[in-house]
């Protein structure tokens, strides 16, 4: 008896183990174009819901929104569609598996918008491998527009980061020849990849780059490195920070009352960050801070009337009302989703993955959600779908364009 | 030495085991096998974890870094000397072990919420680390693997269904080899030394060696898992080493249950499975769920799965004794 | 307990939350901050009846893997109401800075400082003089004999919970406006809170308060002045100081060493 009792134990155990996995098994479709019905486009993406990231989720709540405006406007094509938009942690492992999933299972027509550099960086291979358009990926590292060549189905969309630090290190040079530079970054690919850009803007200059001070995401604050960067007696500064820590750095450097030029990722300029920073370090610690801006920002009140933040808020409102429509993040989302629905209807009726990468490589597109001047355009030899910003000044509570739309990558 | 008795209860249950899991990736889609090559990979690192925590009494926040280690060996002895994944996997066991016998070592003095904060130091350092060293590890941006090469007689099985079974194969060659080991005086003066340290020293138990053996095993075996996410990942960065991996094998090992070695097919499996279930449930509350479901489950048994399928089973099948217990 | 209780943080940051939206609501600070600890309180012993009293009997390692739980379902649950951007919470203390000689603190810097050292000793007074307080402390080391002698040892733990989460959302409303709110404020600093505690030695506030202490002194000394540490090895390195000092005295330097019967 007692024998019986451990074969039951020792036996139950793997079984019972095993069939939580019955679950996620789901039937095997077979179409011509894997993920497009008569009536229907399957994408797939995968977007920091939980986790250290998670501020980014937002992004395919906008994204969402978007595409239902869309679909009860009829579609593109005939056809609706439908955005299957998973939780990655921003854990590339993660990523990989749900991608998969995604594409082997839910047979989705391409993957969009799937976010952040390690992620897209270990979903590249798979994807090309497979031959699934890997499109308009939301981070602004520079090799999807610069490794084309090897990996042909992977497309970029928003500014790379470089670029736009090479931006500001001109504006530098040109401001302040002998400028003693500070800078503080996010130590990862994104604040490591500022530090490349401004090196490369700076060029013969670039040993006037005299610290560098880096937090991890996981740091609660940044006073610290505000503090030593001062101490370095440096007189301009670039924040390659996301919004949390900018705003810190803004407000410790109006707290540490120090007169320096600020350079703001445009990642971080949106009011929320620019209001929080002034309320705790005063009006120096955000006055004449300069950044660069391809979004419209749904905080800045100057802008409420212009036909695309009308339509922004139209959407949010209806389409997204729990989400908050001050956060950029949102409208970041319907602006990539405008995109992607214009390279749907350009690749026509009869679509194919083939079709569509072509159509992404021929983009010429005003997209009312950017400020205007700031184009979308891409061509078989030019991956980099926007390259254009703004430079733009703060004063009293206002972002003030200065200047002339400029091509970041030139 | 005589060799330990191997019940047929536990031959029984480890062949079916084997069974289920070699047919698998037969019946299900490729991507489910790629999945599971994940859970596998779970389930020897909380093999390892299990053995310290659960049979030594040793809890560690931190046998992630370990994963770093042999994430990274398998990267860099592969891009740099060329080596085969099976040679890495190898050097990333000894790497670990030695590396884990000194801080197990380090952790001799330590116990309890102290021992938890040396081994979550661990796990707060893997990131910065491998980031400054970026000649090294390719820094923030990782380092991508070369695609994994199937060996010649293998070849039919496609690299995904190749990768399961050489995690699956070392899962179950790894779980019979600590089981063995367990069964003999290795396993009680493990748990002497668990149960009651003083007691087991006066006993002439070696408390440095066995505690730094437990230590230098479980950090074997976490860098073996390590390195097998990273060949089925194909790419390594320091994003994928953070505090929550530890703390998950962590989950895994309790809620798979801490008092069997079974309990690490059950924590790997949990650990893979439930944070996609969650998150395919409700994507923006995938973290709401997966917290109320660790909740739930711990709950309802405290014991880990293993240990309440232990407890059910009992009962089912417990000998009835004569007449009442009624007693007056 | 004896090991960690991963709620802590989370608990902290959904307290300033709800403080976040009660002066939102218009409500003055005077009248938000204390209804936030009262609501903070009594969230806390609800949660201990709930949630932990079910596992109150079972393995410490199931209790923390409780707690990690909750802790994910807070920080889910914050997100969830109030999103991820991030939000000022306007500080109680005065934004004038205080000058001494060359040297400029702020108010609030300051402000954190004697409040911490106000708390700090409230606790102990209330630990080391009040009956409630000895009821606690017995409950915690000896609960058994404890319950031998009336101590009702369950409502003690719900208590010290209650406790912990008023002296969380102190600690939070004091740093939202220097870090700014989001849900994820809390989990960089119970790093240092969780080596803090430790190092001081965890049955002494006194040695969490001094722990705490020389960790961010030696934290920022080391990331400004040792160029090969810099501002990204500084918490690894500080770590490690934390474990060579566990070394040497590992009940914490504080703490008492622990006598247990064999």
């Amino acid at each position: 008896m007692r024998m019986n009792r451990r074969i039951w134990m020792t036996a139950l155990v793997p079984v019972a183990a095993l069939g939580m996995v019955a679950g996620s098994l789901s039937q095997a479709k077979s179409d011509a174009v894997p993920g497009v019905t008569s009536t229907e486009i399957v994408l797939g993406g995968t977007h920091p819901y939980s986790g250290p990231a998670s501020a980014y989720g937002i992004i395919g709540k906008g994204i969402a929104a978007y595409f239902q405006y869309i679909n009860d406007q009829g579609g593109v094509n005939g056809r609706k569609i439908t955005y299957k938009d998973l939780d990655d942690g921003y854990s590339p492992p993660q990523a990989l598996q749900l991608t998969k999933q995604l594409v082997e299972s839910d047979h989705v027509f391409a993957m969009f918008n799937s976010l952040g550099t390690p992620v897209n960086t270990a979903l590249r291979p798979y994807l090309n491998d497979q031959k699934v358009p890997q499109l308009f990926v939301a981070t602004g590292a520079t090799k999807w527009g610069a490794d084309a060549s090897k990996y042909p189905w992977t497309i970029g969309w928003q500014p790379d980061y470089q670029a736009e630090a090479v931006v500001f290190g001109k504006d530098i040079i040109k401001n302040n020849p002998n400028a003693k530079i500070g800078v503080l970054y996010q130590n990862d690919d994104f604040g490591t990849d500022y530090i490349a850009g401004l090196q490369k803007g700076l060029g013969a200059k670039a040993g006037q780059i005299i610290k560098t001070a880096s937090y991890e995401v996981t740091d609660p604050d940044v006073r610290s490195q505000i503090a030593t960067l001062k101490g370095s007696g440096a007189d301009t500064i670039l924040i390659a920070a996301t919004p949390k820590f900018a705003t810190q750095a803004l407000a410790a450097i109006g707290g540490l009352s120090w007169k320096v030029t600020t350079y703001l990722t445009d990642v971080s300029s949106q009011q929320t960050v620019m209001h929080a920073a002034t309320a705790a370090g005063g009006a120096a610690a955000t006055n004449g801070v300069i950044s660069a801006g391809y979004t419209l920002d749904p905080t800045n009140t100057s802008q409420a009337n212009l036909p695309g933040m009308k339509l922004y808020r139209e959407i949010a409102a209806k389409y997204a009302p729990s989400s908050d429509a001050s956060n950029a993040s949102l409208l970041y989302g319907m602006g990539v989703a405008y995109t992607m629905v214009d390279i749907l209807k350009a690749a026509g009726k009869d679509i194919t993955r083939e079709k569509v990468m072509a159509a992404a490589e021929h983009i010429s597109e005003k997209n009312p959600f950017l400020y205007s001047g700031v184009d979308v355009t891409t061509s078989p030899s030019d991956r980099f779908p926007i390259r254009e910003e703004y430079l733009m000044k703060y004063d009293n509570g206002l972002w003030n364009p200065a200047g002339t739309v400029i091509d970041a990558r030139r | 030495m005589t060799l330990p008795r191997i019940g047929t209860p536990t031959i029984l249950g480890f062949a079916i085991a084997a069974l289920i899991l070699a047919s698998v990736p037969w019946l299900v889609p490729a991507y489910v096998s790629f999945e599971l090559t994940f859970a596998g990979a779970y389930a020897i690192a909380i093999l390892g974890l299990i053995i310290l925590t659960g049979y030594n009494g040793q809890i560690s926040l931190g046998h992630g870094a370990f994963m770093a280690i042999g994430g990274y060996t398998v990267a860099i002895a592969g891009q740099a000397w060329g080596l085969a994944p099976e040679l890495s996997i190898l050097l990333s066991a000894l790497l670990c072990g030695l590396f884990g016998a000194l801080v197990g070592i380090v952790a001799l003095r330590l116990a309890g919420a102290y021992l938890a904060l040396a081994t979550y130091s661990l796990a707060v350092a893997v990131a910065p680390v491998l980031k400054r060293f970026k000649d090294l590890t390719g820094g923030a941006q990782g380092l991508t693997l070369t695609p994994l090469h199937v060996p010649a007689p293998f070849a039919a099985l496609g690299s995904e269904r190749y990768l399961y079974y050489e995690t699956w194969f070392l899962a179950a060659v790894l779980f019979a080899a600590s089981w063995f080991a367990l069964q003999g005086r290795l396993g009680r003066a493990l748990r002497a030394l668990r149960d009651n340290e003083i007691a087991a020293i006066s006993f002439g138990i070696n408390a440095s060696y066995y505690k730094s053996l437990a230590f230098a095993w479980s950090a074997a075996l976490a860098g073996i898992a390590g390195s097998l996410i990273a060949l089925a990942t194909a790419y390594v960065s320091p994003d994928g080493y953070s505090l929550v991996l530890s703390l998950t094998l962590l989950i895994g090992a309790v809620l798979g249950g801490l008092s069997s070695l079974w309990g690490a097919l059950a924590g790997g499996l949990v650990v893979e499975f439930l944070p996609i279930w969650a998150g395919t449930l409700n994507p923006a509350a995938s973290s709401l769920i997966y917290g109320i479901a660790l909740i739930v489950v711990m709950i309802v048994v405290p014991a880990g799965i293993v240990g309440a399928i232990q407890r059910a089973v009992f009962t089912i099948t417990r000998p009835r004794t004569e007449g009442t217990s009624r007693r007056s | 307990m004896d090991v960690v209780n991963f709620a802590q943080g989370e608990m902290a940051m959904f307290t300033t939350f709800i403080a976040w939206q009660l002066l939102s609501m218009g409500w003055p600070m005077w009248l938000a901050f204390p209804a936030t600890i009262v609501i903070a309180f009594v969230g806390a012993v609800l949660l201990e009846r709930i949630v932990i009293r079910p596992v109150e009997r079972a393995s410490q390692l199931t209790i923390v893997i409780v707690t990690l739980g909750l802790s994910i379902t807070i920080n889910g649950l914050a997100g969830w109401f109030w999103g991820y951007q991030l939000k000022s919470l306007d500080s109680p203390f005065p934004s004038t800075p205080i000058h001494v000689g060359d040297i400029s603190f702020s108010s609030q810097d300051l402000g954190i400082i004697v409040f911490s050292l106000a708390v700090l000793l409230a606790i102990y007074f209330f630990f080391a003089k009040t009956k409630l307080g000895l009821a606690m402390r017995a409950a915690a080391i000896y609960p058994a004999e404890s319950r031998v002698l009336g101590v009702r040892v369950s409502w003690m733990l719900a208590l010290g919970w209650g406790l912990a989460s008023v002296v969380g959302a102190i600690s939070g409303i004091m740093v939202a406006p220097i870090v700014f709110l989001d849900p994820n404020m809390m989990q960089g600093i119970l790093v240092y809170a969780f080596a803090a505690a430790v190092l001081g030695g965890l049955e002494s506030p006194l040695g969490a308060v001094v722990g705490g202490l020389s960790l961010g002194v030696v934290l920022n000394l080391l990331g400004n002045y040792v160029e090969a540490i810099g501002t990204d090895l500084r918490l690894p390195v500080a770590f490690g100081i934390i474990v060579a000092v566990l070394v040497v005295k590992p009940d914490g330097i504080f703490g008492r060493a622990r006598v247990t019967r064999v």
